[in-house]
């Protein structure tokens, strides 16, 4: 009677998917941000919990969230997590970018460095 | 203040409270927050979208290129299907669809073994759950998963499973938005209601809610008429375990819950006063719901009821894009007979079981919605279209 929820929670419901666009990358990729996006929420509403409890227990409150202002330190560590996070998203735009910048050598394709090697 | 005031539906948490129900978590909770706003957000600002489309570009095009007007609903959907507007519109709300299924399965697999533990031990020795393993699942279950519920309602993950019951009863109230009340049962309180305001002298001593589900509906109609005899049939046993046990947590005793096809229940002839569906005949088939019909008229006392709850009709002077937005559902949240379901004309379907068109009503009833003020529409809101808690009622007595 071992079941795995995981897998079993996200499992295909009968029948053949529609796919309203007209290429189904497009939807996989929609699907795939608004899971982020719900997780996202989430997250947000966790922290607006612990924020509330903070200021129910006295221990700080929103107004001193909403007054606080990094000092230069804080500000730079935070500036540099929000600029590793965006290029963690960016990702494959930076690599795309890096591609038509690179020459052909670092462009070939595994099968074509592979069929190189063999002679190598 | 510069804020407007919204419609927001009420945060998950609000849902009514019985022992049966799964533990949620907090995340399990955000997560359902965040669907039921995705939800009132594709319906009130981006759906409207879709009649936008419709009427500037979808219409003038399809009448430019064919030198007519659309002739029926089908040519409607296949020229929307390519608009982006309705391509953005469907593919999100199907995802939120998915969504909500996930959502909810996660939260009740996780603690799958302590649901069937808790819900054997309300059932254990009582005669009002009676399950029937040898059932034949009707293929009109069988076959389909309905609005994208995987396993639908009868499949049984290991033996006493109720995980598929516990997640329609916790994810129902964030696919409306809350719309069916706290406890998702607005449907039943209002039929309840309907009949005890314009039938008073109506006493029924024996009541069978047909395709009953979890029960949620029922109950209310065990609570209205509680010195009735009511019997409640589903052919899914995970529905029929939890539903008993959810209605004894609630200390509603007097319902009988027991699996049955209902096509087929080999209950005596005319030995119910009144026989209620509600939201299931959508869920059947083409021969299967005439069927029905003759079963129920055939257990129908002389001077009994009967009455289906379901979305409006599509009748012939029904706006052909109000029938398509409103058929969406039945091709992509899996409800295929949906379509169908709603073009039958109900007095035809009524009379071929027996009953006479003078004896045959409709009527509209809305959902009693016993949530705080807060959490209900501020401001009117369009419709969403085949999740709204607006019905009609057709039904008919036998005389």
């Amino acid at each position: 009677m071992e079941i795995n929820d995981i897998l079993l929670a996200g499992a295909k419901a009968k029948g053949k998917r529609p796919y309203f666009f007209e290429d189904p990358a497009v939807e996989r990729v929609l699907n795939i941000t608004m899971a982020v996006a719900g997780e996202l929420a989430v997250l947000r509403e966790r922290l607006d919990t612990i924020e509330r409890l903070l200021e129910a227990k006295g221990i700080l409150s929103r107004a001193e969230i909403e007054a606080y202002r990094p000092d230069a330190k804080s500000e730079e560590e935070r500036q540099r997590w929000h600029a590793a996070y965006i290029a963690r998203i960016l990702r494959i735009v930076q690599q795309e970018m890096e591609a038509i910048q690179d020459s052909p050598e670092n462009n070939r394709t595994m099968d074509e460095v592979a069929e190189e090697l063999e002679k190598i | 203040m510069n804020q407007v005031a919204i419609n927001v539906p009420p945060a998950w948490h609000r849902i009514g409270k019985h022992a049966m129900a799964p533990e949620a978590s907090h995340d399990e909770i955000a997560r359902f927050n965040f669907i039921a706003n995705l939800n009132k957000y594709l319906a009130t600002v981006i759906s409207p979208g879709n009649r936008i489309a419709y009427e500037k570009r979808v219409r003038p095009g399809f009448m430019r290129e064919k030198g007519r007007d659309f002739q029926n609903r089908r040519e409607v959907r296949e020229a929307m299907l390519k608009d982006p507007h309705f391509q953005t519109w469907s593919a999100l709300r199907r995802a939120a669809m998915e969504m909500r299924q996930q959502a909810g399965r996660s939260m009740v697999l996780r603690q799958a073994k302590e649901l069937a533990q808790k819900a054997a031990k309300y059932n254990e020795g009582k005669d009002t759950l009676q399950l029937n393993s040898n059932l034949t699942i009707p293929p009109y279950i069988a076959k389909v998963d309905n609005h994208l519920m995987p396993g639908s309602y009868h499949t049984e993950l290991f033996e006493g499973d109720v995980s598929a019951a516990a997640n329609y009863d916790m994810g129902l109230f964030v696919t409306t938005g809350g719309a069916l009340g706290r406890f998702n049962d607005g449907g039943g309180k209002a039929i309840a209601q309907w009949l005890l305001t314009h039938h008073p002298e109506f006493k029924p001593k024996r009541i069978l809610d047909m395709g009953c589900g979890l029960g949620h509906n029922v109950l209310p109609i065990a609570q209205a008429y509680p010195e009735a005899e009511v019997i409640a049939i589903d052919v899914g046993a995970p529905m029929l375990r939890y539903g008993h046990a959810r209605a004894q947590a609630l200390g509603v005793t007097n319902v009988k819950f027991i699996q049955m096809d209902a096509q087929y229940t080999g209950f005596p002839d005319e030995s119910f006063d009144w026989i209620q569906t509600t939201m299931f005949l959508h869920e059947t088939s083409g021969k299967s719901i005439y069927g029905i019909m003759k079963e129920i008229y055939r257990m129908l006392t002389p001077g009994g009821l009967t009455m289906h709850i379901e979305q409006p009709q599509y009748t012939p002077d029904m706006d052909l894009y109000e029938q398509f937005i409103r058929d969406w559902d039945a091709f992509y949240n899996n409800e295929p007979f949906w379509s169908k379901m709603h073009d039958i004309d109900v007095v035809e379907l009524l009379t071929s079981a027996g009953f006479k068109a003078e004896h045959i009503f409709q009527v509209g009833v809305r959902a009693v919605n016993d949530n705080e003020d807060h959490t209900k529409p501020r401001a009117p809101e369009p419709e969403d279209h085949g999740r709204a808690a607006i019905w009609n009622v057709f039904g008919a007595w036998k005389k």
